[in-house]
């Protein structure tokens, strides 16, 4: 490549990802920072732990942050199921009644503004509420399902790109050699676009674990989540606990994804070799 | 094979009952009453005497909609704000993609890595830093005047300007993810095809690069400009009162007026607006796997 | 000491009127929409057969084979496979096993699970599944690399893999699609006498389809040539190289010199042809039949001309040219000879001696065949 062009592409690079970590880093920094007002460094008593002392005490915040865990794990799990069985049957039947359909509803949530899908959850509860009498009141089950509509099309997206440069000979040889087609995905199949599907998981996980929108038109008294008290507090301005809150995110956040993608490294090798 | 449409089933009925039927509760909701009750909307469909049903359209709130210039304004402010925040993230993202795309396997991974990452931090939380960085006293200005560039503080939060710096940085990884798998499978080998047939390099990339690479700068423009139009987050934190987007006004008439026939209206214009660009999205993805076969 | 084809080749069972197909293909189609990638194909495949069908990519020959498999169904016709109606049976029913192109080995399984999947499949008893694996990894040699996974192995040797995880079931038919199309040039030809031998100890029916027609002149027993979804032809490979039933065969496989002309003399046991673009006669000492006047070729093999500086006996089978290219390839040389008419002949000489008078470019020559050289083919 041109010696002045990739100058200037550097350049970028090194501005687009000053860009997006320098809020990020500010965060994490100024929580440290045992001033009340966050942004005013308080050299005298600084570095300081006093706020994470403060955070892990916190009632509210702890409850919230035990909700957002119990629907994200659900969601996560059942939106893996949903998306899965949705992602395989666009990515390997390509005629079928109402695939124009499903393709439709698995794509238009990714793009979808979230206060129309609050909304419209909230309004369908609200009608079931009066025709059935269940869901009775909003809370985790609403929530949940909420949930897992918007995170399913992301599963959906993921199963269906990794079938797709899917050798559909594997299938076939073990089809030839004996198994039939439910034990060729379970034995087969599945084995093999794991890191596809362990990915959905995590994606559906943070989706769910970050959502405030959907969250706040569906849930109901007592069930807050963590994003939902986060909003409320930060509506009023800046909170040293948010900075904490912020600084363990990210940690767990940058863990995670180099242990994922150091362990998928490994699996892509494999995948790449048996191509 | 049979059982095939079993397989399906089971997505496809819960996306109809959960994604679909809400969207028709929706529109029935936009054509009814505010009512002071539980809920607060009057019934669309009553049973009048035997057998019929008297439907009841109520136009008034797309009328009120359409009068009060707060809604039109907020509508057209919302586009405008997601067309320039699109833009912008072009300019910044095309050039990340392309560098990440052009870099040796082994930098990439981690580029990569480095642009997922924001994308998996709560989008709450990173805007919130925008707040501890853009207030009077926050680190930009303290920066600033302990520079002794500025002597006061410049206000940059609660303002448009606040609102751009915001859609932009949470939007961002969401433009340069596509627009990177896009380049990826660019045969770089055409550009120096063009070299050698005499192109100078930004020639070959305007030439080239740029016109293939349109599939990937559609796709990311829509996963920018469709949320970005009905943003609520952003301007609620960053934006001030000023900042009128379709998303707030939607929020707030429904959780602080409790005027959900409105909002539902709302959200049925809303919608309105952006299904032909949701279409266009999914012709360009149909277009981009098609060719990929 | 195996000859291509294997134990079949000898006993020719498709001379014999009585003996029964151990693989009978009934009138098969399959159309995808307005387009019919096999049409209205009959064959009869005997038991220890080695049958290749050759031909062009997009000839249905691949389809062909998949409909044998079980992965496509046929739009009309019947399959029967030992006496038994198998059209329609999917494929994790039918005793058919298949090779496939790109291996397909299963990158989360090693070798010895590759191989005992099918095997696990029929819920065969733990010990004997051991015992098989082990046998048929021996014969194909990996018998130490039964732990290793499919990433860690050579193209060859995951080559081997596919084959033992094919054979192991003990088939009634094995099918290989383009089993040598990914392996380097030595690697093929040492391959190919592997799978002759292997076929021959094992005695199960193979059906190869493959675009090289070097490959299925070595594997076959017989060829079926097929074109636009129909075998234009079937049958062993010196029958199918010497006996071409159309110039389309005849082009196909190996290189071929046609002739147009004109029948001038049509009798019993011989024909004499007219050829303009020859610029002379061609005597052909065995009869054919076509209506008189008819438009025949005459099909020459390159290496049954014979090149000479001095002018040989006879007029007929006889023409003059330049040397217009020659190509060296170590074993034997290519001559194009341009004739007066404009035609290029194409002339295969092998070099027995080292110290050959050599025949440069320019060169006036002589070409001339015996008269049992040349093949007729009306169409």
């Amino acid at each position: 490549m041109n010696y002045r062009s990739s100058y200037f592409i550097l350049t970028c690079l090194g501005f687009g990802f000053a860009f997006l970590y320098i809020p990020i880093l500010s965060m994490v920094v100024f929580s440290f920072n045992a001033s009340k007002l966050v942004t005013v460094w308080d050299a005298a008593n600084s570095p300081t732990l006093k706020w994470y002392y403060a955070l892990l005490n916190n009632e509210e915040i702890l409850d919230a942050a035990w909700i957002s865990l119990k629907v994200a794990v659900i969601n996560a799990s059942g939106s893996v199921i949903l998306g899965t069985l949705a992602g395989f049957g666009l990515a390997r039947f390509s005629q079928f009644r109402g695939r124009f359909t499903l393709n439709a509803m698995t794509t238009a949530p990714l793009v979808m503004p979230e206060v129309i899908t609050g909304l419209s959850l909230l309004l369908l509860f609200v009608a079931l509420e009066q025709l059935i009498g269940w869901p009775a009141g909003r809370g985790i089950t609403t929530m949940t399902i909420g949930h897992m509509t918007f995170s399913m099309a992301y599963v959906t997206v993921i199963v269906n790109s990794r079938l797709a440069t899917f050798d559909t000979a594997l299938e076939e040889a073990a089809m030839d050699l004996g198994a039939r087609p439910l034990k060729v995905f379970f034995v087969i199949t599945l084995p093999i676009i794991f890191p596809a599907i362990l990915s959905g998981w995590l994606l559906a996980f943070t989706l769910s674990w970050d959502d405030l929108v959907i969250s706040s038109f569906t849930s109901g008294p007592g069930s807050s989540t963590l994003p939902m008290v986060v909003f409320s507090k930060v509506r009023l301005g800046v909170s040293p606990e948010i900075n904490v809150l912020a600084t363990i995110t990210i940690t767990v956040v940058t863990l995670m994804i180099v242990g994922v993608s150091f362990w998928m490294g490994r699996r892509a090798k494999l995948d790449k070799a048996a191509a | 094979m049979t059982g095939r449409g079993l397989v399906v089933v089971l997505p496809y009925l819960w996306l109809l009952l959960f994604f679909v039927v809400p969207f028709v509760i929706v529109l029935k909701i936009s054509f009814s009453d505010i009512d002071l009750a539980i809920p607060p909307y009057k019934p669309l469909l009553e049973w009048a005497g035997k057998n019929s049903l008297a439907i009841r359209l109520n136009f008034n709130n797309y009328a009120f909609l359409f009068t009060d210039t707060l809604y039109i304004n907020a509508f057209l402010n919302s586009i405008k704000v997601a067309f320039i925040s699109t833009v912008l993230c072009f300019f910044i993202g095309y050039p990340m993609a392309y560098g990440i795309a052009r870099a040796k396997p082994s930098t990439r991974n981690l580029l990569l890595l480095l642009v997922i990452l924001p994308f998996w931090t709560s989008l709450l939380l990173r805007v919130y830093a925008w707040i501890g960085l853009l207030k009077a006293n926050g680190v930009i200005n303290n920066i600033l005047i302990w520079l002794g560039v500025i002597h006061e503080p410049l206000t940059m939060l609660y303002t448009p300007f606040a609102m751009y710096v915001g859609i932009v940085y949470s939007y961002l990884p969401f433009f340069i993810l596509p627009m990177y798998a896009n380049l990826e499978k660019m045969d770089w080998q055409l550009l120096e095809a063009a070299e050698d047939l005499g192109c100078r390099p930004w020639q070959a990339f305007y030439k080239i690069t740029l016109p293939l690479s349109r599939n990937g700068i559609l796709a990311g423009s829509m996963l920018v400009f469709i949320p970005a139009v009905g943003e609520f987050v952003i301007p609620a934190l960053l934006g001030g009162p000023n900042a009128l987007m379709i998303g707030r006004v939607l929020w707030d008439e429904f959780f602080s007026n409790r005027a959900w026939p409105v909002a539902s209206a709302v959200a049925i214009l809303l919608l309105i607006l952006l299904v032909p660009f949701m279409m266009w999205y999914q012709s360009v993805q149909a277009r981009e796997s098609a060719g990929a076969r | 000491m195996t000859t291509s084809g294997g134990a079949a080749v000898k006993a020719a069972p498709w001379r014999d009127p009585a003996a029964r197909p151990y693989v009978q293909v009934d009138r098969i189609t399959k159309s995808f929409g307005d387009f019919k990638a096999v049409d209205d194909v009959s064959l009869k495949i005997y038991k220890g057969e080695i049958f290749c069908l050759l031909g062009a990519s997009g000839c249905g020959k691949t389809t062909l084979l998949r409909m044998l498999g079980g992965f496509e169904t046929p739009s009309s016709g019947k399959i029967f496979i030992d006496g038994e109606d198998m059209t329609g049976v999917p494929p994790y029913e039918r005793p058919v096993n298949m090779m496939f192109q790109s291996y397909a080995l299963f990158p989360h399984m090693n070798v010895e699970q590759n191989v005992a999947f099918g095997l696990k499949q029929d819920r065969v008893p733990k010990a004997e599944i051991q015992e098989r694996v082990a046998t048929m990894l021996d014969l194909v040699k990996l018998g130490d690399f039964a732990k290793r996974k499919p990433h860690q192995l050579s193209g060859g040797q995951r080559q081997r893999v596919a084959l033992a995880r094919s054979l192991v079931k003990r088939p009634k038919l094995l099918l290989l699609d383009e089993p040598l199309g990914a392996l380097d040039k030595k690697l093929r030809e040492h391959t190919q006498f592997e799978l002759i031998s292997l076929q021959d100890k094992l005695g199960v029916t193979f059906v190869v389809v493959t675009h090289d027609q070097e490959e299925a002149m070595t594997l076959a027993s017989r060829i079926g040539v097929m074109n636009h979804g129909e075998i234009v032809q079937a049958g062993t490979p010196s029958e199918i190289y010497e006996f071409p039933s159309s110039k389309f065969v005849a082009d196909f496989v190996g290189s071929v010199n046609m002739f147009e002309g004109k029948l001038i003399e049509d009798e019993p046991e011989y024909v004499r042809i007219g050829s303009e673009e020859l610029g002379g006669t061609i005597y052909v000492s065995h009869g054919i039949s076509a209506p008189p006047e008819a438009i025949v070729w005459a099909a020459v093999r390159p290496e049954k001309i014979f090149m000479s500086t001095a002018p040989p006996e006879g007029t007929d089978n006889v023409v003059r040219g330049a040397v217009q290219d020659i190509a060296y390839l170590g074993d034997l040389s290519i001559y194009l000879v341009k004739l007066p008419t404009g035609k290029v002949v194409r002339v295969t000489q092998p070099n027995t001696s080292r110290h050959a008078e050599a025949i440069t470019w320019d060169q006036l020559v002589y070409l001339s065949w015996d008269a049992t050289s040349p093949v007729v083919v009306t169409r």
